[in-house]
């Protein structure tokens, strides 16, 4: 990678008045990069892409695109686009004449603009007959490739993301992703994309940055984050995994102070004084039969059962907690809920997450 | 279920149904019949006749109309640009001093409109309020600006303000700030938003305001009487001295009817272009 990375921002904070949406954010961002920003809301995420966009101005900090600072551009100047939560679609105007806007600022004759609009519409996959169409013809995910075509024209550096997928019902929101991804490989451009769905960051994303109250939590890509969460929050964050306190004791052995589970001597050495969790995610757990043997072991009754589909999750309750377990549903257990299971798994399923006393990272 | 909603609906319309009948289109049809009458005959009994709008050509009162709607349409025009600022601050940025804004302006209106523009008639006379004291205390006079057109214009900005102000902050209200945000991500300069983005999805809003003020201008009596004190002659002074003074009623009719049929068509246009029920907040 170059030494210059394409987008710089560097200690950017914003503050509302007295209440500090984004502090001192550091992000680098790679041309052609697909990265995605996820967090709950007010976790600052919306404020940051507003920031990168113009809408709304930096506090403190820089923010650079290919080495000249935009932070202090006003937004009709940057080479910044963005895809609204709304779509933001200009309704007194046609399919075309949406698409074209962007160009039509720029100047460009009704004859090329025409051309391109129809090239774009090609390109989302919606029929040329659309060009004259009204937006409330169209249906919402007709609207979300017309937002896109109209991005795309406006052919910017960067195009931002802001959760455009949301009010979208399921099955179409799954499409989408997926076009959105391979309009991304298409394209070669540079997409910055915000959500609150970990999932929809994981199908699409190169990286993905987990943001909590106005910071960077993690920044990595999908398959760290998800097997090497950085804290206790970025774990949670991507769904159901299983939890365990872990303290180390003086010689070295794990303690476990929300209830004991059973670990084989030397599969778990930590350092004493040593405070954190370990993780466990739920299809990496096994039900152990008589005498099959795991590197941790605990044992408990099984109290519910629910189908996923493809797959089936258990819920067993032990003496360090309900825990869950995930397995394909060709696999499902033949003894029924209330019946003593003995759970197991590895140490190369168990990923470490170090706190400081009080529970934060 | 639906013609029972259809019945209740027709039921439900009929007291204003029958008031509008009763004042709206009895008068207007009593104006067309009396338009149609043979001049200084006064019977019932007659052929249509249309010697009154020939006389409204023939003795040049034409020229009182044509001066009544161009006083209009500068009223409108002039509102217009100045209550669009002030609009767009009620509807995008003042917030709760929005509500503040709307009690002065609508206070206003409780005062009787004659009585408000006697007060301006009071303060600008020569010897009035304004010059009375300025040369008491500076001894520094100037001419009245009343009794000539431009103070007649200045009256129905005055009078009719509210009804440009109100329209328009509620089209305002119909853009949606993301559109904004939107047009200007995309390179857009604050002219082209206001003309591309704003102004056009405005437009129902800025049609109902200046189509109120441009009609309730082209049929105002007062602001020409008591400002403009006959030194401009508009349709409506005509219109009164035909059926007072004149006692020609069918040429007053046949006035009335030219200015509602004219008024009527302008308003038509963009009465069937604009959707109602968006003004009204029901849709989008």
């Amino acid at each position: 990678m170059a030494a210059k990375p394409f987008v710089q921002i560097e200690n950017v904070t914003k503050r509302f008045g007295r209440f500090t949406a984004l502090d001192r954010i550091n992000l680098d961002i790679s041309e052609g990069e697909f990265l995605t920003i996820v967090g709950p809301s007010g976790s600052g995420k919306s404020t940051l892409i507003r920031l990168l966009v113009g809408i709304d101005d930096v506090t403190e900090g820089t923010i650079s695109l290919n080495g000249t600072r935009i932070d202090t551009m006003p937004a009709n100047k940057r080479p910044t686009c963005m895809v609204f939560q709304s779509l933001a679609l200009f309704p007194h105007m046609t399919v075309g004449q949406n698409i074209e806007f962007p160009l039509k600022l720029r100047g460009v004759a009704p004859a090329d603009r025409r051309t391109r609009a129809i090239e774009l519409l090609a390109l989302l996959r919606l029929p040329e007959s659309y060009y004259g169409k009204r937006i409330s013809q169209c249906s919402g995910g007709e609207r979300q490739r017309v937002a896109l075509a109209r991005a795309l024209a406006f052919d910017p550096q960067i195009i931002v993301f802001d959760e455009p997928l949301s009010a979208l019902d399921y099955r179409l929101r799954k499409t989408l992703e997926k076009e959105l991804k391979d309009l991304h490989a298409r394209t070669g451009k540079t997409f910055v994309y915000i959500t609150h769905s970990l999932e929809e960051a994981m199908v699409m994303s190169d990286r993905i940055a987990i943001m909590r109250s106005g910071r960077f939590e993690q920044i990595a890509t999908a398959e760290e984050i998800y097997s090497r969460p950085i804290s206790r929050f970025v774990a949670s964050f991507m769904g159901e995994v299983n939890l365990f306190p872990v303290t180390g004791r003086a010689d070295g052995t794990p303690d476990w102070p929300a209830g004991a589970i059973g670990a084989r001597p030397g599969a778990l050495a930590v350092a004493p004084g040593w405070t954190g969790v370990l993780m466990v995610r739920p299809e990496l757990v096994r039900f152990l039969d008589a005498g099959q043997a795991a590197d941790f072991t605990l044992s408990g009754t099984l109290t519910a059962e629910y189908a996923l589909g493809s797959r089936i999750q258990y819920s067993v309750d032990t003496a360090a907690g309900l825990v869950t377990v995930e397995r394909p549903f060709e696999t499902r257990l033949t003894a029924p809920v209330g019946t003593p299971v003995t759970l197991g798994w590895d140490r190369a399923a168990v990923h470490l997450i170090a706190e400081a006393a009080d529970g934060t990272a | 279920m639906e013609r029972l909603e259809r019945r209740l609906g027709l039921l439900s319309a009929l007291p204003i149904g029958i008031l509008l009948l009763l004042s709206f289109v009895m008068p207007l049809l009593l104006v067309a019949g009396f338009a149609v009458m043979p001049q200084k005959v006064f019977e019932l009994a007659h052929l249509p006749d249309f010697s009154s709008f020939a006389v409204i050509w023939e003795q040049g009162y034409y020229k009182s109309l044509l001066r009544s709607l161009g006083l209009a349409f500068l009223t409108t025009v002039i509102l217009f640009l100045v209550s669009w600022p002030l609009a767009y601050g009620m509807a995008k940025v003042f917030g709760r001093f929005t509500l503040v804004i709307t009690i002065l302006v609508v206070l206003i209106l409780f005062v009787s409109e004659n009585i408000r523009l006697f007060g301006w008639s009071l303060s600008l006379m020569k010897g009035g309020l304004l010059e009375g004291y300025l040369r008491a205390w500076f001894g520094f006079s100037f001419e009245t600006p009343l009794y000539d057109w431009p103070v007649i214009v200045f009256g129905m900005c005055y009078v009719y303000f509210p009804f440009m102000l109100f329209p328009l902050a509620q089209g305002i209200s119909l853009v949606p700030d993301d559109a904004r945000l939107a047009a200007s991500d995309l390179g857009a300069s604050p002219a082209r938003i206001l003309f591309e983005i704003e102004m056009p999805l405005a437009a129902p809003g800025i049609m109902v305001g200046c189509l109120l003020t441009f009609v309730l201008s082209a049929g105002a009596v007062a602001e020409a009487k008591l400002l403009g004190g006959r030194s401009v002659i508009v349709l409506t002074d005509d219109v009164e001295s035909a059926f007072t003074f004149g006692q020609n009623w069918p040429l007053g009719s046949a006035l009335s009817l030219t200015l509602i049929v004219i008024v009527a068509l302008l308003a038509l246009v963009p009465i069937s272009r604009i959707d109602l029920d968006a003004i009204m907040g029901r849709k989008r």
